[in-house]
């Protein structure tokens, strides 16, 4: 660390590396346009976007993984082939991350505190996993530090934060109630710090390049929406952009994972899809290098990019049951409302017969004598 | 409070408290109807009761030619409406996912273009009905409180559900939540209101066809 090689390595911009990987300036300018209109940027910007990831050095980025399930990292690195997308990814300088670097044990450790010295208040530092605060945080540690202590030692000399999947996000499973570690999203953590969450489990691996993309050439984060999600990316649900959407609005929907809808192809809301509340881009980006997504392959949308998706239900019932026992409720009340009628109902009769009983007989001569 | 944990807690607690509301009111209530008890009586019935006192229930949900001429906004707004409210209520496929869960019976839905036609109309029907119910001073001078606030959470679920259905105004979370909340709101004001109607005039009609018949009086 810190080697000339090293230095060396810093001075490599994107330009250098497309020309040393063989692409050609044509591909890379069609990948600047198809990121800036991913993030419904001006075709103007496209000449901007290039010139600012051309000239890019690599930005240090600390990876820092929690309770999480490797899933956000295989996503972004396995899911698609080599392509232009993962140049982003290889061109940032990766300082630490725990499945993917080489080094092990203390030298890790030291990777990471060097590379915190040496860009101090200039990293990007990228989390996922939830992180525990219970008891201490004891429940998840690295190299016997707590998790928590470690995002705010890391956090505090970052430029900015980059929450990838849904546990760093929102909490994600560590999260779901009854949430035994005290499960917290770094936004809840940290809030001295620009922080974008690319909710998903896992993310689509376009999202967190389109991200990277914007922070190169602008120098900042992108417009975040209410839950510090990039808008361009999390601005339409699932439903809006879906395919299967012209089925739901004319009221065809598959009742079974087998019956003749699901073969037809219709919308799939009975079966649980939540679509219509979920916001992200797998309708358009797809997964897959553009393959597929969830709902084309005949599976509801469960909804995994909005916070404790968990906790909404089951998966495969649809949007429009409540999440609780309506039945049990339904059941008791009768039962309660059965007591107390005959409660009101018995305590109306005993009025009404000691209202009787006060009652007495006047005759005419009765009232003759009284007058 | 996030929009999503907004959807959340309308789906989840508040259901079931709006649920429970409406379910132990509306037992209470009839029960106290029903155990209000009626004195024997003891003269030679002239008639049955249970036939009059269905019939009565059908002949006055229709309206008579008199009572058509005297105001015939009020009794084909009133029909639009409701009428309206049952399709949307009952024939949408969502709401039959609903009551599929809650009850366990299932029945065929309506393709959703009909039941969006049949709540814009009933929604139109209602803002009439408002407007007849202001500009007629004795429709006007008859109203509470309690009427108006009856009829707005009558409306209410209807114009939601139609801006969720169309995802309009807010984010989707926000307005479906929304629409759930004023559903809610409806369960729970429901014992307590004119709202009852829905069981009690079934009731008053029955009871009074079937005094009527046993007094020979025909239906």
């Amino acid at each position: 660390m810190g080697s000339a090689l090293e230095q060396n390595l810093r001075a490599i911009t994107i330009a250098d590396r497309l020309r040393a990987e063989g692409i050609s300036r044509r591909g890379f300018l069609k990948f600047c346009a198809s990121t800036a209109s991913l993030m419904a940027l001006s075709p103007a910007m496209v000449p901007a976007i290039a010139r600012a990831l051309e000239n890019a050095r690599r930005p240090s980025v600390i990876w820092l993984s929690f309770q999480e399930c490797t899933g956000c990292t295989e996503s972004l690195t396995r899911s698609h082939s080599p392509s232009i997308e993962n140049l982003i990814l290889e061109q940032v300088s990766l300082d630490y991350h725990h499945t993917l670097q080489a080094a092990s044990g203390e030298a890790a450790e030291l990777a990471r505190e060097m590379a915190m010295q040496e860009n101090q208040g200039k990293y990007l530092l990228v989390v996922d996993g939830s992180i525990p605060v219970k008891d201490g945080g004891v429940y998840s540690t690295i190299a016997g530090i707590t998790n928590v202590d470690m995002l705010n030692e890391v956090a505090a000399g970052a430029a900015a934060i980059i929450a990838v999947g849904s546990c760093a996000a929102f909490g994600g499973i560590g999260h779901a109630r009854p949430n035994p570690t005290g499960a917290m999203p770094v936004s809840e953590i940290v809030t001295d710090k620009p922080i974008v969450n690319v909710s998903g489990c896992p993310p689509i691996p376009t999202v967190i390049t389109g991200v990277l993309a914007h922070f190169l050439t602008f120098n900042k984060l992108p417009e975040l929406d209410e839950l510090g999600r990039p808008l361009t990316f999390f601005g339409q649900s699932i439903h809006d952009r879906c395919y299967r959407r012209p089925f739901y609005d004319k009221g065809l929907f598959a009742e079974s994972f087998d019956d003749e809808g699901a073969r037809k192809g219709w919308c799939l809301y009975r079966l649980g899809c939540k679509g219509p509340a979920t916001y992200n881009a797998c309708a358009t980006t797809k997964w897959n290098q553009g393959t597929s997504f969830p709902i084309e392959a005949g599976h509801p949308c469960l909804g995994c990019a909005e916070p404790d998706f968990w906790d909404m239900g089951s998966f495969y019932r649809a949007l429009s049951i409540p999440t609780e026992d309506t039945t049990r409720t339904l059941v008791y009340g009768v039962g309660t409302g059965a007591v107390l009628g005959a409660a009101a109902a018995a305590m109306a009769r005993s009025r009404k017969s000691k209202a009787k009983a006060l009652h007495y007989k006047v005759s005419v001569s009765d009232l003759e004598e009284s007058s | 409070m996030t929009s999503v944990e907004f959807l959340a807690w309308v789906r989840g607690p508040m259901f079931q408290i709006a649920v429970a509301i409406f379910v132990v009111g509306v037992v209470i209530r009839l029960i106290e109807i029903f155990a209000l008890g009626r004195k024997a009586d003891l003269s030679k019935p002239r008639g049955g009761e249970t036939m009059p006192g269905i019939k009565t229930i059908v002949r006055r949900s229709i309206p008579d030619p008199g009572t058509f001429k005297r105001s015939p906004f009020t009794i084909v707004l009133g029909y639009l409406f409701h009428i309206g409210l049952f399709i949307t209520i009952l024939f949408f496929v969502p709401h039959i996912e609903l009551f599929h869960d809650v009850l366990g019976l299932q029945w065929p839905g309506l393709p959703t273009p009909l039941v969006d036609a049949v709540a814009i109309i009933s929604i139109f029907a209602m803002l009439a009905i408002l407007a007849n119910r202001l500009r007629n001073p004795v429709l006007r001078f008859l109203s509470n409180g309690e009427d108006y606030l009856v009829w707005a959470a009558t409306l209410l679920p209807l114009v939601t559900g139609y801006f969720a259905f169309h995802r309009m105004l807010f984010p989707y979370q926000t307005m479906l939540g929304l629409h759930i909340l004023s559903v809610e709101i409806l369960l729970i004001l429901f014992p307590f209101t004119k709202l009852m109607h829905f069981f009690t005039s079934f009731i008053a009609r029955w009871y009074n066809g079937a005094a009527f018949g046993r007094r020979g009086v025909q239906s």
